[in-house]
């Protein structure tokens, strides 16, 4: 894991660790940035993290 | 899981914003984080805590549906893999007492003098992705539940599914644990119902009803189930299919209202009504109720924090052509908060808002990141002794309840290379990960072989880990005994186990000869190429020129503007035209934005990166050719109106009277006084859902109840009749579609087994069709006929053979992945986004092309590609210069040249290569062979397989 530095500048808080929260940290960080993530709950994953499988095409979520 | 080994991710969990101050590109954060009571860093996940600690708590995780205890972790793969204590459930926390787990811990983790910190973050931009919240209990008690324990929501369902859920899977009542034989799924509860202020569609439910229904089926066929729905809206991509699947797997589904659900013997009686207006009733064994999205709890907290508005249902406020942005510049949303949305919208959203983001600060891009280092590659020693680590996974009871896991790890033992060998429960989880990479050292290992579940979702993961741990990634192998065992011979216990141990050892065998490869790289070049000057194409350029990109949009007609020119308004009362001309202007005003109108593309040829395309320019008659290099290609081709010459078995001929709904929109939005006809039917699915197109287009019923009220509000006195057969208007065009309603509009199903009959033309037009609320034929003669045509793609065929794309069955690009990987193809370096990948309304569009955008920016940004290892190699001594590879590679990447001494020798054009193995298979004289699959490897692993199983 990254050290936190506190005044780094370059970097994006994504509110909300569900897979809309952690597709667009992924995707930043890609783009060069770095990532905030804030969840208020003690795990990412989100509702997404409840899903047995997915519609259509069943694939396991996790 | 990936976000859990990113460097540049700090997750900060337990943790709520306190305050946002500041301007885009300087804000600043304050958060407080909460403690979890665990050290993070001593925690192994062991779970010894969990036994130990005395008291029940109910499992959110699992619904309340079943009980955990206050010290916990949700689920095994949970990021961070770290426990917790709920705080309001121990008993040390809240009275003082106990501190059991304080000794049982043996890293001693816990830690119960933590506190709450605040921090401070300074940020350039901030995402809003909170998600979204819940049906209140009220609205559920309406169907009794929480009255009766056999009415559950849909997602207490789904982890009764779940192998992880309360009984590993099995579907019992929560009442008497009977397997339910009946089960009935009502839709639309908390969505579509003013009752709770929620007029809006939740968009998702009639999806997740039929997986649910479908999962329910696979686990007891016998079981019957049926769906009691409004209008069955599988308006998404290839979703429609999954609906006439579900129908043939025996899946009953009902139009009908339900009135409410009464405990009956020991069963539940639903009362319904059907369109005609008779009562019925039927017992079911389970009531299952498709709960819709609500906005998240914290919307207005969130809102008032952050400084942006909400809508009217508390949501995050957006406008059609800048759906990403809140009322707050700096500030985005993603995912369910901008509006209830599936998991492929929301990840396409979540790939935007980030574009967008970077956009906004880009001149602080990389000032911030930290490259991710991996220890040196340990090279090998020639003829260094082979040393295998297995790793047999339970997948909880994914595998493990099929295939005897232990079983099949003991029969590794003494195999040849062999030196180490285990079992873990989720192999995938990180904590797994760190045994491996421990094990490694450990027994200096130098190979590793994972048996488990697809190496197609999870070989990635295990290969960072063999980096992190300094082996070369290709030294691993992964044998898949989900699938391939426990899933497909999933009533044969003792068979999928055989498989399972024959497949271990063919792994094995395999193993022994893999050999590290290199990871090449290759510079990217600095410019996109956009195929396309439509919205998608225009939005997609405009992103990437604000990243700093230079981007060519290549048109083939005269200007910018594609299908949306056809288009005067929105379902929201936008003005399309001057929004088209907004954007038009920005991309023709914008530096880094090169337009080429009269231009098509006649050949591609190079790889991610290096891309080379000749162009045609047409000039009147005249056209001359020229040569553009762009290091990625977006596609956005866009799509057209489908002009059907039969309607539901009814000759067609286009007139003044029988117009298609683009054609209406046209003469609504013009000057004529007499524009708004005195009587119009309207009929949808008019060439789509099977008729002519195989595929629902997604925008007609909106397109339908645009039109009826365009038409009402410039004659309220005009008659409007919609034929239909599921009422489509998701997400927030609901409440359109209730106010076209109440103004008078009549909204009548028709079913595929009574179509609508059209016949005459201009004054002897007449419409007939069966109503069902009268149970009789009625024919009307309308001033208009508006056909709802549907959305055909645009040249999509002979742009996949230049470009070699597959599309799907209905002429749509195919993406790599519908969940994940929505805008990217399957070869590397080609985004698609708009009316070229599926139908969509325009904020859809706009969002996937600043998706695509985003998603190209990627190797734009590094400047270089990282190349998979996977590839051929020619031996040159070998070859005796045929060119059959050549003429049979797919990807154009591999070439038959001459050499120093002026033979013909074919070489591979690494960057370009799949890995495929065709040319492989196909070399006359064995002078290719394939990274990974060497002729060695895979005569090994077939050798292996004839040695028998039965040393025991």
């Amino acid at each position: 894991m990254g050290q936190a530095k506190e005044t780094k500048s370059g970097a994006v808080m994504v509110v909300g660790g569900g897979v809309a929260g952690v597709q667009a940290a992924l995707d930043l960080t890609e783009l060069g940035y770095y990532v905030y993530l804030v969840e208020k709950s003690a795990a990412i994953g989100g509702a997404m993290a409840q899903l047995d499988k997915t519609f259509p095409t069943n694939d396991c979520s996790l | 899981m990936e976000a859990g080994r990113s460097p540049n991710i700090e997750i900060l969990s337990n943790a709520d914003l306190l305050a946002l101050d500041g301007k885009p590109g300087n804000f600043t954060a304050k958060l407080r984080l909460r403690p979890r009571y665990i050290d993070a860093e001593k925690c192994t996940a062991c779970g010894l805590c969990t036994r130990y600690c005395p008291r029940h708590l109910v499992d959110q995780y699992n619904e309340g549906l079943a009980v955990t205890r206050p010290i916990h972790i949700d689920y095994p793969q949970a990021v961070p893999a770290t426990y917790f204590i709920d705080p309001k459930s121990c008993l040390h926390l809240q009275h003082g007492t106990c501190q059991i787990c304080v000794p049982v811990c043996r890293s001693k983790a816990i830690d119960f003098s933590q506190q709450p910190e605040e921090k401070e973050l300074k940020i350039g931009a901030v995402v809003m992705a909170p998600g979204f919240g819940r049906i209140g209990n009220d609205t559920l008690a309406k169907y009794s539940y929480g009255k009766h324990a056999d009415v559950l929501t849909s997602l207490e369902f789904e982890r009764l599914l779940c192998a992880s859920g309360p009984f590993e899977g099995e579907v019992k009542c929560l009442t008497d644990h009977r397997h339910p034989k009946k089960i009935a799924f009502i839709q639309c509860v908390g969505s579509r119902d003013l009752g709770c202020d929620n007029g809006y569609c939740s968009s998702v439910c009639c999806m997740y009803a039929i997986k649910e229904a479908l999962v329910a089926k696979e686990h007891d066929p016998e079981v019957e189930i049926t769906i009691y729905y409004m209008d069955m809206r599988t308006q998404g991509k290839d979703f429609d299919a999954a609906r006439t699947k579900a129908e043939a797997k025996g899946i009953r589904f009902v139009r009908a209202r339900v009135a409410d659900v009464m405990p009956w013997h020991k069963q539940l009686k639903l009362t319904y009504s059907l369109l005609d207006g008779t009562h019925h009733f039927e017992g079911f064994d389970m009531v299952v109720l498709s709960v819709g999205l609500d906005a998240p709890a914290d919307a207005r907290h969130l809102a008032n924090i952050a400084g942006f508005e909400l809508n009217n249902y508390d949501f995050c406020r957006t406008e059609t052509f800048a759906p990403l942005l809140t009322t707050k510049p700096g500030v985005f949303v993603a995912g369910a908060f901008q509006g209830p949305k599936d998991i492929p919208e929301s990840v396409t959203q979540s790939s935007a808002a980030a574009g967008i983001a970077a956009a906004l600060i880009k001149k602080d891009r990389n000032k911030g990141y930290v490259v991710k280092s991996y220890p040196k590659e340990r090279e090998l020693a020639k003829d260094e002794e082979v040393r295998i680590g297995v790793f047999v996974c339970h997948c909880g009871i994914n595998i493990g309840s099929v295939v005897d896991v232990p079983l099949v790890e003991q029969y590794t033992e003494g195999m040849e290379g062999v030196v180490y060998h285990a079992q873990s429960l989720y192999s995938c989880s990180q904590d797994a990960q760190e045994v491996i990479k421990q094990k490694i050292k450990e027994h200096n290992l130098n190979r590793i072989v994972v048996a488990a579940c697809s190496p197609r979702t999870h070989e990635p993961l295990f290969q960072e880990t063999l980096k992190d741990a300094g082996l070369n990634r290709c030294l691993f192998e992964m044998v898949n005994i989900r699938d391939q065992c426990s899933w497909v011979h999933a009533n044969e216990p003792a068979a999928a186990t055989a498989k399972s141990k024959d497949l271990v050892r063919m792994g094995i065998a395999k193993a022994r000869h893999i050999q590290p490869l290199p990871e090449q790289t290759v510079p990217v070049i600095n410019r996109a190429l956009v195929l396309g000057g439509g919205i998608a194409g225009m939005t997609a350029a405009l992103n990437l020129a604000e990243q700093g990109f230079h981007t060519t949009i290549v048109e083939k007609g005269e200007g910018l503007g594609g299908h949306l020119q056809h288009l005067s308004y929105t379902l929201r009362g936008d003005n399309v035209v001057q929004q088209l001309k907004e954007v038009s202007d920005q991309v023709e005003k914008h530096k880094r934005i090169e337009v080429m109108t009269n231009t098509e593309l006649a050949e591609i040829s190079g790889f991610v990166g290096n891309f080379s395309s000749r162009l045609v320019i047409k000039k009147g008659k005249s056209a001359k050719e020229s040569t553009l290099d762009h290091g990625v290609i977006i596609i956005a081709t866009g799509g057209r109106e489908h002009r059907p010459e039969k309607v539901l078995g009814n000759e067609i001929k286009y007139s003044a009277r029988i117009v298609t709904q683009s054609e209406l929109e046209k003469r609504l939005a013009g000057k004529a006084k007499d524009r708004a006809p005195a009587s119009t039917v309207m009929i949808q699915c008019a060439g789509s859902r099977g008729d002519d197109l195989a595929y629902c287009s997604k925008v007609c019923c909106n397109h339908a109840v645009k039109n009826a009220l365009k038409i009402k509000e410039l004659d309220p006195a005009a008659q409007v009749v919609v034929l239909y057969r599921d009422m489509r208007t998701y997400g927030y065009a609901e409440d359109a579609y209730r106010e076209a309603r109440e103004k008078g509009v009549v909204f009548i199903p028709y079913g595929m087994e009574a179509k609508p009959k059209i016949s005459g033309s201009g004054k002897s037009l007449k419409v007939t069709f069966h109503d069902p609320i009268l149970r009789e034929e009625v024919t009307m003669t309308p001033e208009l006929l508006a056909l709802s045509v549907g959305i055909v793609p645009e040249g999509t065929e002979e742009m996949s053979k230049l470009l070699k794309i597959p599309v799907n069955q209905d002429k749509f690009y195919l993406e790599a992945h519908v969940k994940l990987r929505p805008v990217e193809l399957p070869v590397a370096g080609v985004y698609v986004c708009g009316l070229a990948h599926s139908p969509k309304p325009v904020d859809e569009i706009v969002v996937q092309a600043q998706a695509a955008a985003a998603k190209a920016a990627i190797p734009l940004v590094k400047g270089c590609v990282t190349v998979e290892p996977t590839v051929s190699s020619v031996d040159k001594e070998l070859c005796i210069g045929c060119g059959l590879c050549e003429s049979l590679c797919p990807y154009q990447a591999i070439k038959v040249a001459k050499d120093e001494s002026g033979k013909r020798k074919a070489e591979t054009i690494t960057a370009s290569c799949k890995g495929c193995g065709i040319c492989a298979s196909h070399c006359p004289v064995f002078a290719i062979s394939m990274g990974g699959f060497t002729d060695e490897q895979i005569s090994a692993q077939i050798k292996a397989f004839g040695e028998t199983s039965d040393k025991e």
